[in-house]
């Protein structure tokens, strides 16, 4: 993993989300060195766990193959995996990055086969899935994971399924001695593609996401749709596991609002519009959908998907943020309560399953930014000179769809290149 | 903004917006309200009001001046605070509804029966007599607030209590000659004299019914 040669001339990017993606493979194919650093074990970030994509409705997997090929046919382009940017040294056409790689227990050697998955015992929450179910101590996160190769969890290292785990190996993949590694890297330029989180939903105290299981968010819906996701694609609700037919959506849950994320989160609106069609998918005429909203922003060309769903009798709009939702014990019904502001009239309404329109937050701490670098007061990174040769791309600049968050990730490669083209003409 | 935007903006701001804005305490918060609802969800009271604080907010904006201040609704408000902590642009609204009260009152225009209304005005007569607030006198009057029959109903069932803060030295019966007070109360007139009439010349730009 530290074979990797990096130069003044290298664009170094920081994230393996589609943003990153994006900015590491176009400049990688205009002969550029490339090195893309993720945290996770696996490149693709959350389009991942995404059902499907608005306004097309297609899924993000096919775009994301397309990706997967272009990067392992790229011969300037070195992804590494469980590591973390936790400096970065220097000025434009010169930086060191300080890179700290975390343990996977499992080298190159595999094959995917999962014998060790088998032989492992201990289960933990599936973060892919936001921990709506468990997964084994080794595992790959998911099945089109890029690298393909299984994961260690390093809470079953120094246990019985550790050694069982390397027992089933027939591949001699499982390396138990793998130790956390700090490396350098040298880089002209730094594009920086951290992505963005879901709000933490609990801390909208009203809407009862702590408490109230029927309360769930939109990236949840998305991993509930999956056919290999923890409900196996069936639309059904936490509490009992009765089909959600009469499902709900409550935007800006966290967005414009003083009180949580100040800014509108961008996606959220189109987010439900496309999930209300989920609902019509799986239940036909026997799903009802009720988006409660402020206003919707679908802009530009969204605005014809806004009113293809508006003509949809089954779903009804309601011009009104819910106050506070409830729950009805005997049914486990959430029951969402308010004033519309349309004939100010006060609703209760039940409904099977309340989906939280969450907002998006910089997946970064902003109080804690490993790197020295402009942030506004949201945590979202403004463009600045003062950034030299480190330019944000996607959702670590500004809530972003998937198609401006790669716009905006090729403008940062191109930026980026600039860069390292500078220095290659004085370097020579 | 260019001079030519600016008269236009003020061209279509109507003049009960701005009146509210420069009468109402916290008043000039009334534009940032975006009408999503969630103080009026909010209000513990909410089933009772005629006008929910957001559509009390539409209205001003849309120079409904009379239904506004002859209003009860924001009489109904007890100062809970929830809608302020839920409200997603922080508007003070508890204190936007206490002003309104406040102002519809200045102007005569507040509704004579809402028991609200009443309260305050009991308390308020009470309190400027000797700058102090006359514990039995308030009570005695607010049971008598809406009837002699009523008054002596409440009086005999709160004889108990009543008689019990006697005997625990919480209320002396000679409040009911004179009473505590401040040390100047001529002072203290005066200073609500010197109050009155500035407030009298502000209410005056707006006159009372124009």
């Amino acid at each position: 993993m530290t074979d990797i040669v990096a130069t003044n001339q290298t664009i170094l990017v920081v994230g393996g989300g589609i943003s990153g993606i994006t900015a590491a493979l176009e400049a990688a194919e205009t002969g550029k060195d490339v090195v893309l650093v993720e945290k996770r074990p696996f490149i693709g970030g959350r389009i991942t766990q995404l059902y499907k994509y608005f306004p097309k409705l297609c899924f993000p997997t096919c775009g994301l193959e397309i990706n997967q090929r272009r990067m392992k046919a790229n011969a300037n382009l070195s992804i590494v995996t469980m590591a973390e940017v936790t400096d970065i040294a220097g000025s434009t056409g010169d930086y060191t990055a300080i890179i700290k790689i975390s343990p996977r227990y499992v080298n190159e050697n595999c094959t995917g086969c999962g014998a060790c998955a088998d032989a492992v015992e201990a289960e933990f929450d599936n973060e892919f899935n936001y921990d709506m179910d468990k997964r084994k101590g080794a595992y790959l996160p998911y099945n089109m994971a890029h690298p393909q190769r299984y994961v260690l969890d390093p809470r079953v290292i120094g246990t019985a399924d550790a050694d069982k785990a390397k027992e089933a190996c027939k591949y001699g993949a499982i390396d138990l001695d793998m130790q956390e590694e700090t490396i350098e890297l040298k880089a002209g330029a730094v594009v920086w593609a951290t992505g963005w989180r879901p709000y933490d939903a609990g801390k909208i105290q009203p809407y009862g996401y702590d408490r109230i299981d029927n309360v769930i968010t939109s990236v949840e819906l998305e991993r509930m749709m999956d056919p290999f996701g923890p409900t196996g694609g069936k639309l059904v609700r936490p509490s009992d596991g009765k089909e959600a037919k009469n499902v709900a959506f409550i935007q800006c849950a966290g967005s414009r609002d003083r009180n949580h994320l100040r800014h509108c989160s961008r996606i959220c609106c189109m987010a439900s519009l496309k999930q209300s069609t989920y609902i019509r998918e799986k239940y036909s005429d026997d799903g009802q959908v009720t988006i409660y909203y402020i206003d919707i922003r679908a802009i530009d060309r969204f605005e014809d998907f806004y009113k293809k769903v508006q003509d949809d009798p089954k779903v009804k709009f309601v011009k009104s943020k819910v106050a506070k939702i409830e729950e009805d014990k005997a049914s486990g019904n959430p029951v969402c309560h308010g004033v519309d502001t349309e004939g100010y009239n006060r609703y209760a309404e039940a409904h099977d399953l309340v989906v939280l329109a969450v907002g998006m937050e910089p997946s970064v701490d902003k109080d804690n930014f490993p790197v020295d670098i402009v942030i506004n007061q949201d945590g979202f990174i403004e463009p600045d000179d003062a950034n030299g040769g480190i330019f944000a791309a996607g959702s670590a600049s500004d809530a972003l769809d998937v198609n401006r968050a790669v716009q905006h990730a090729t403008a940062s490669a191109l930026r980026a290149i600039q860069i390292v083209n500078r220095v290659a003409g004085t370097e020579g | 903004m260019s001079d030519m935007n600016v008269a236009m903006v003020e061209r279509y701001r109507n003049n009960f917006l701005k009146e509210v804005e420069h009468n109402v305490e916290e008043g000039d918060w009334v534009k940032m309200c975006m009408q999503c609802g969630v103080c009026s969800g909010s209000c513990p009271l909410g089933p009772y009001w005629d006008h929910p604080p957001q559509e009390l907010f539409m209205m001003i904006r849309a120079g409904k001046r009379e239904e506004v201040l002859t209003s009860t609704s924001m009489w109904m408000c007890t100062s809970c605070y929830n809608c302020i902590v839920r409200c997603p642009r922080e508007l003070p609204i508890t204190h936007i509804m206490h002003g309104l009260a406040h102002y519809a009152k200045r102007l005569g225009l507040a509704p004579k029966e809402q028991p609200t209304f009443k309260f305050s005005q009991h308390f308020w007569n009470n309190l400027v007599k000797k700058g102090r607030v006359n514990e039995l006198k308030l009570g005695l009057s607010l049971y008598f607030m809406n009837g002699l029959v009523e008054g002596i109903k409440t009086s005999l069932n709160m004889a108990g209590i009543g008689l019990g803060m006697l005997k625990t030295k919480r209320m002396s019966p000679m409040e009911m000659i004179g009473g505590h007070s401040v040390k100047d109360t001529k002072g203290f007139h005066a200073m609500l004299k010197k109050a009155e009439e500035i407030e009298a010349a502000r209410v005056e730009k707006y006159g009372k019914g124009s």
